[in-house]
């Protein structure tokens, strides 16, 4: 059951080019920004769209070879998909909402709704079957849903942002159920999302695109610990200076210089933490190699901390609690020092 | 203090009453005027009963044809990707907008003796089409038909069709997910498409008068039959016309709270 897939659609300004490739029992997430191509890409792989080019090849059988003239129709895939909204039908109870995928391939209703009842109770909705879609909640709509996209054994499980219209408690326990569920789940899965704890939480490997094309592939701890592009680095929480590394500094491509504790040549990116980014008002003496003057452009309030863009040679995100933000009198167009150690800053080939 | 509230300017106050009261006022007229004395009589005399069975039985037929019909076309024009769909949009709503005399007229032209198709008719099987009670159903089908495309196509863009690739998904090629998904979402809009239809089949009188004339008993509808009587007995038009305006009322009613209204959520649960 394992998904290999080659996928290049051009809509309007959208140029996708993506190649994905997962193992049995694999979850795969596709994480990136709205406009990506992300669901683009589960659509084709769904049969929903047609791909301009490529190919979809599911455990060596062919879905989709458009150079071939191959494009099996949707209702002939064996894959589940779940989609952002719920969208159970609402002229359907609940029951026959997840007995459906069984209905469909000819399975006697008596067994159908037996098999639906089964599901329900799996994913925590034993004794709701009766009820019509609009009286669940927004988390038991979501649940009936992944029920009814497993309900006839997919080889595939697609799943379209499937957490992000619950709202932040219910995205919590869903989250943790979706987990036991995926791992119990001996297809493969793909998994569209653009909230990167999503990813992180659910995910054995992470694609992650931008503009239709994958910039950046790995586990979820090497995405988070080596991002490689912008918007990679501000989900996970880090700053991202591209440079060049000569010896134990790294000569950033915007000027600038940042000082690092292990030896590295070529071009590489320095990530430095916001946590471990402090702000001083006048140039601080002592140890520190890396003291850069920079400019307070942006303040938002961040839990317990205050989350501080910085403009500059060396642009920095920086995290101070809100004492000392109160106590350095910090308003925005501030100049201010900044100071990493250089133990701090990761440092790894771009 | 009322006025206040609901704050209706005078300028328009007036006039909207004015609307409303050329609107109602012959209606009252109509029920003012009624000889409910000799009502009783009026309604069971021969020609009555006939006429109403007949325009009853030929609504009904229209509605039927045009739903048969009148869905899939609404289907195609609401979800194909066909490239001649506009065009194929303004072709079906011209009898919306078409008198419907000159509707019967091109009806004639088509499936008379000698029409296009009429006379081939006549010549293999020996079929004639105008002046029979095929011929009313077929003039209202052509005027009605329409209204009920209109309204089920609007239903169709109405709803989400993310529905019917869920349906996909889960197996449902895509006749399955016409009947199983698309259909049940937009019933309340066939619903209201039919009544429509069918109320508006039920008034004919154009095209109907001239493709299948009036004959008592097989092409004489209500609308014909009030036309005719007012000219020699006018009791027995508002008669017939106090029946046509009742099932029409009922009509409305049926649809306001059967498919429009659902204010009575406890259909629903």
């Amino acid at each position: 059951m394992s998904l290999d897939a080659a996928v290049r659609v051009r809509r309007g300004t959208l140029d996708l080019d993506v190649g994905l490739e997962i193992a049995d029992g694999e979850v795969l997430a596709v994480l990136g920004p709205n406009g990506a191509g992300k669901s683009t890409l589960l659509r084709v792989v769904a049969g929903l769209l047609r791909p301009d080019a490529g190919r979809v090849a599911v455990d060596g059988a062919v879905w989709d070879d458009p150079a071939g003239g191959v494009h099996l129709p949707p209702h002939e895939r064996a894959l589940g998909m779940v989609f952002q909204d719920a969208l159970l039908f609402p002229h359907l109870s609940v029951l026959d909402n997840v007995a459906f995928g069984l209905r469909t391939r000819g399975v006697r209703r008596p067994a159908a709704r037996q098999a639906a009842g089964r599901w329900l109770a799996r994913v925590g909705l034993e004794g709701l079957g009766d009820r019509r879609p609009d009286e669940l909640s927004g988390g038991q709509a979501q649940r009936a849903a992944l029920a009814r996209a497993q309900v006839g054994d997919p080889a595939l499980l697609l799943l379209d942002e499937p957490l992000s219209a619950l709202d932040a408690r219910t995205r919590l326990t869903v989250r943790a159920e979706l987990r036991r569920h995926l791992a119990e789940f001996a297809g493969s899965t793909v998994l569209v999302t653009h909230d990167p704890v999503d990813a992180m939480a659910l995910a054995d490997r992470v694609v992650v695109v931008e503009d239709g094309g994958v910039v950046q592939a790995g586990t979820p701890q090497e995405v988070s610990r080596a991002p490689r592009t912008d918007y990679v680095a501000r989900l996970v929480g880090l700053s991202l200076l591209p440079g060049t590394g000569a010896g134990t500094s790294v000569h950033l491509d915007g000027g600038g210089e940042v000082a690092v504790a292990e030896e590295t040549s070529g071009p590489v990116f320095a990530a430095v933490r916001p946590e471990s980014v402090a702000l001083y008002l006048s140039r601080p003496d002592g140890s520190p190699r890396n003291v850069w003057p920079a400019r307070l452009v942006g303040a938002t309030p961040h839990g317990a901390t205050v989350r501080c863009e910085l403009a500059g040679a060396v642009p920095l995100v920086a995290d101070v609690t809100a004492t000392a933000f109160a106590e350095l009198g910090l308003v925005p167009g501030a100049e201010v020092w900044a100071t990493v150690k250089a133990s701090e800053v990761a440092v790894y080939a771009r | 203090m009322r006025n206040r509230r609901s704050g209706v300017p005078a300028p328009l106050l007036i006039p909207a009453s004015l609307g409303v009261a050329f609107l109602v006022l012959p209606l009252v007229g109509l029920l003012v005027r009624a000889p409910w004395g000799s009502l009783w009589s009026q309604l069971t005399a021969p020609g009555v009963g006939t006429a109403l069975r007949l325009s009853l039985v030929c609504a009904t037929a229209a509605t039927l044809i045009s739903l048969v019909l009148g869905v899939p076309l609404a289907w195609v024009l609401a979800r194909s990707r066909a490239r001649g769909r506009s065009v194929l949009r303004a072709l079906v709503t011209v009898p919306l907008v078409l008198p419907p005399v000159v509707g019967g007229v091109a009806l004639f032209l088509v499936l008379g003796r000698q029409g296009i198709i009429g006379r081939r008719l006549y010549e293999t099987a020996g079929i004639t089409i105008p002046f029979t009670t095929p011929a009313v159903v077929i003039a209202e089908t052509f005027v009605a038909m329409p209204f009920l495309v209109i309204s089920v196509e609007g239903a169709l863009r109405a709803a989400d069709a993310r529905f019917e690739d869920v349906a996909a998904t889960l197996g449902a090629d895509r006749w399955t997910t016409f009947r199983r998904v698309t259909l049940p979402l937009v019933a309340p809009g066939i619903a209201a498409g039919s009544v429509l239809c069918w109320a508006r089949a039920l008034g004919e009188f154009g095209a109907t008068i001239t493709f299948a004339g009036n004959f008592p008993g097989t092409t004489q509808t209500m609308p014909l039959a009030v036309y005719l009587a007012l000219q020699r007995d006018p009791e027995a038009a508002i008669v017939l016309s106090l029946v046509l305006m009742a099932v029409s009322l009922g009509t409305l009613l049926l649809l306001r709270d059967r498919w429009l209204g659902r204010s009575g959520a406890g259909i629903a649960a």
